[in-house]
């Protein structure tokens, strides 16, 4: 396992969540640290969006803790983890259908908007001042992500690489501490695919807000991920660099049920993931 | 707060330079003067309308003001609510109570200053919506319009068994009457009772839709709709469900509580009996015809559902079949009866946008007039 630089800006320990039978997060530990792109990958059903679930409180773990900057994420709902400054996208695009682009990204910033039902009734003076501030902001995103295009469409009628790249953007809306993103080039063609992981090394390196990446796409991982976790049926099978992952018989084991030829098992395993990651975006 | 670019350059230099002129309501000169002549023809149409007609066009005004309260939690925050008639009833018996006379057997207060009963109205609907919130948001969907349906039939029990405000069932309570500037509205004076309730009606609905408009635009208006469209996402991204449900049942009721007051003044009276199911699924017509998550399109639908008996009564004379007498069949009374049914239906396959979409559909058609096919 790779030391990690920096400090964790989020702690998973020993995370367990159950839906009956069914043990989706078994005993999950790991760390992200600042400026740190973590991915996540495993095959379906392995539990990735669960993880996600229990750190923006979906989910609420059975056993566990989750500790983002010091401060203890579990029995917190959804709004107050947001507002600690956890953001995500969804694996099936979950964006406001009816409303636009723009107004997408200005929800983003809900938390960011401090005024209430009187003034918004009202309009003129706090309500208008903030909106117009918080418009710019979200003008910066429509930029960063080329979105001008379709500020004023409503996300609904967007294509779906798009809508992709709209939903990063009302993530980032929110001034995350902590991104998450599930599958973001999931569906996508090559160039799309590009776009996006050059978006996702600039929020790295430019916005350094730390990420965590749960994907199918092992080319991507392993090009722009710092550190990769494998799960499988709930359970960490690794944690290290794209390289140290690649070359660790538990991971090859996990995808392939075990073969001695750790070459052929890597490239075999990228090859399932690919096909299960096709077989997921046509389904 | 860390700014987003923490030092970077991002992208080109901003298009836009005045966003608050971009997010202005009336934000290009085509819907200003488009907006500005509907007003002044609204607003001069009783010096040419009979009043008869003119009671109508009231009563539709102030069943817009109603509507437009439904349209924000239905519309707006996706909760369908089947309860709009009870806080309806509440406004009507709050303003008739407050500005009720005190010597009369029922209770009355006697205040008859109008800012007074209104808003006590408005309050108290609205305080009945807060209170009936944080149950109607632990449910959804169906469940909820279930729920809010019992209210309308807790409503008519209570509104039936309080006598000494409603006086009984079927007994009729004298409503509030409105007075603006020591001028009794609903007394003909220069002006006819008709003329002066009509502009009186006017003046508040756009009032009232103009703060409609600016909650919706605000950062509620889009945590409603946001709640609407996806509501895990919703708390993901910082909206508290509660809370914004809560928010959206408040402001509906208070808007169907300043309905309530004003909606029988032309006519001076009403029975517990009025706020049924029958009036609940009005307002839901309202919303379905005029158009979901629309202030403009819920003005024309209640001024459409007003005029409805209207226009059904001058059916016999175009269409052969349909008899004006009660005695043959069918008649227009029948058909008065199915016609929310059918415009509902009607308008939820083939146009679900509402008038509000058909509005919409015929100004992008001129707009692009010379081009088009
Ligand atoms: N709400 C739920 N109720 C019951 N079971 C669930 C629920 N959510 C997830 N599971 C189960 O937990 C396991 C992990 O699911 P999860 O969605 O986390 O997998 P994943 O790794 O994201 O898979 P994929 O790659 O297909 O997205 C699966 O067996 C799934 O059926
Ligand atoms: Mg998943």
């Amino acid at each position: 396992m790779s030391e990690a630089s920096g400090s964790p800006v989020l702690a998973f320990e020993d995370v367990h969540l159950s839906f009956g039978a069914v043990k989706a997060v078994n005993g999950v530990s790991f760390t992200v640290n600042e400026d740190e792109l973590f991915a996540v990958i495993g095959p379906n059903g392995a539990g990735k969006t669960s993880i996600f679930n229990v750190l923006s409180g979906v989910y609420r773990p059975q056993q566990g803790r989750v500790v983002l900057e010091g401060r203890d994420l579990l029995g917190m709902r959804p709004p107050a983890i947001a507002r600690l400054g956890v953001a995500r996208t969804f694996q099936n695009i979950e964006l406001f259908a009816n409303l636009t682009v723009v107004d997408n990204l200005m929800l983003g910033r809900h938390q960011h908007l401090r005024y209430g039902t009187l003034a918004a009734l009202l309009w003129v003076g706090r309500a208008r001042g903030q909106e117009v501030e918080h418009r710019r902001r979200v003008e910066e995103i429509v930029e960063f992500l080329e979105l001008e295009q379709w500020r004023k469409m409503p996300v609904g009628l967007l294509p779906y690489g798009v809508q992709k790249r709209v939903e990063l953007g009302r993530a980032l809306a929110m001034e995350p501490r902590l991104l998450l993103l599930d599958e973001p080039v999931a569906g996508m063609n090559l160039e799309e695919t590009e776009d996006m992981a050059r978006y996702i090394l600039d929020i790295r390196d430019e916005l350094r807000i730390p990420m965590i990446m749960v994907e199918h796409d092992m080319g991507l991982v392993m090009d722009i991920a710092d550190r990769v976790m494998v799960v499988d049926f709930g359970t960490p099978v690794a944690i290290g660099t794209p390289a140290e992952v690649q070359r660790n018989p538990d991971v090859i084991r996990a995808y392939l049920g075990g073969d001695p030829d750790v070459e052929a098992a890597v490239e075999a395993g990228v090859e399932a993931a690919i096909a299960a990651e096709d077989e997921g975006a046509s389904a | 707060m860390t700014t987003l670019m923490k030092g970077t350059r991002w992208g080109r230099p901003e298009l836009y330079t005045d966003y608050r002129q971009e997010m202005a309501l009336l934000n290009t000169r085509s819907k200003k003067a488009g907006t500005i002549a509907i007003i002044a023809l609204a607003a001069v149409l009783p010096l040419t309308v009979a009043d008869d007609l003119l009671a109508i066009l009231y009563a539709g005004l102030i069943l817009a003001i109603g509507a437009i309260g439904l349209n924000l939690v239905t519309g707006y925050a996706g909760q369908v609510s089947l309860g709009h008639a009870f806080f309806v009833g509440i406004g009507a018996y709050t303003a008739a109570v407050i500005s009720g006379d005190p010597d009369d057997r029922r209770l009355g207060y006697g205040i008859e200053l109008m800012p007074v009963w209104l808003l006590g109205a408005g309050l108290a609907a609205a305080l009945c919506g807060a209170l009936i919130a944080p149950v109607a948001t632990r449910l959804r969907g169906l469940y909820l319009a279930v729920v809010t349906l019992g209210l309308v039939f807790i409503g008519q029990y209570l509104f039936r068994e309080f006598r000494e405000i409603s006086g009984g069932a079927e007994q009729s309570r004298r409503a509030a009457e409105p007075t603006l500037f020591g001028m009794n509205l609903t007394e003909d004076g220069a002006w006819t009772e008709e003329q002066k309730l009509y502009w009186f009606g006017l003046g508040l609905l756009i009032v009232m839709a103009v703060l409609a408009r600016n909650v919706a635009r605000s950062r509620i208006g889009r945590a409603l709709q946001a709640i609407r469209d996806r509501d895990v996402a919703a708390g993901v991204m910082g909206v508290d469900l509660t809370r914004y449900k809560v928010i959206a049942f408040t402001l509906s009721s208070f808007y169907a509580g300043i309905c309530g007051a004003l909606l029988y003044a032309s006519i001076g009276s009403f029975t517990p009996e009025r706020f049924g199911l029958l009036m609940s699924v009005q307002f839901i017509a309202i919303v379905l015809i005029g158009g979901v998550a629309t202030i403009s399109g819920t003005i024309m639908g209640a001024m459409l559902i007003a005029l409805l008996p209207r226009i059904a009564g001058e059916l016999p004379a175009f269409v052969p079949f349909l008899s004006g007498s009660p005695s043959e069949h069918p008649n227009v009374f029948e058909f008065q009866e199915v016609m929310y049914g059918v415009l509902i239906v009607v308008f939820l396959l083939f146009e679900p946008r509402g008038l509000f979409g058909i509005w919409h559909r015929v100004r992008t058609y001129w707009k692009s007039f010379p081009f088009s096919y």
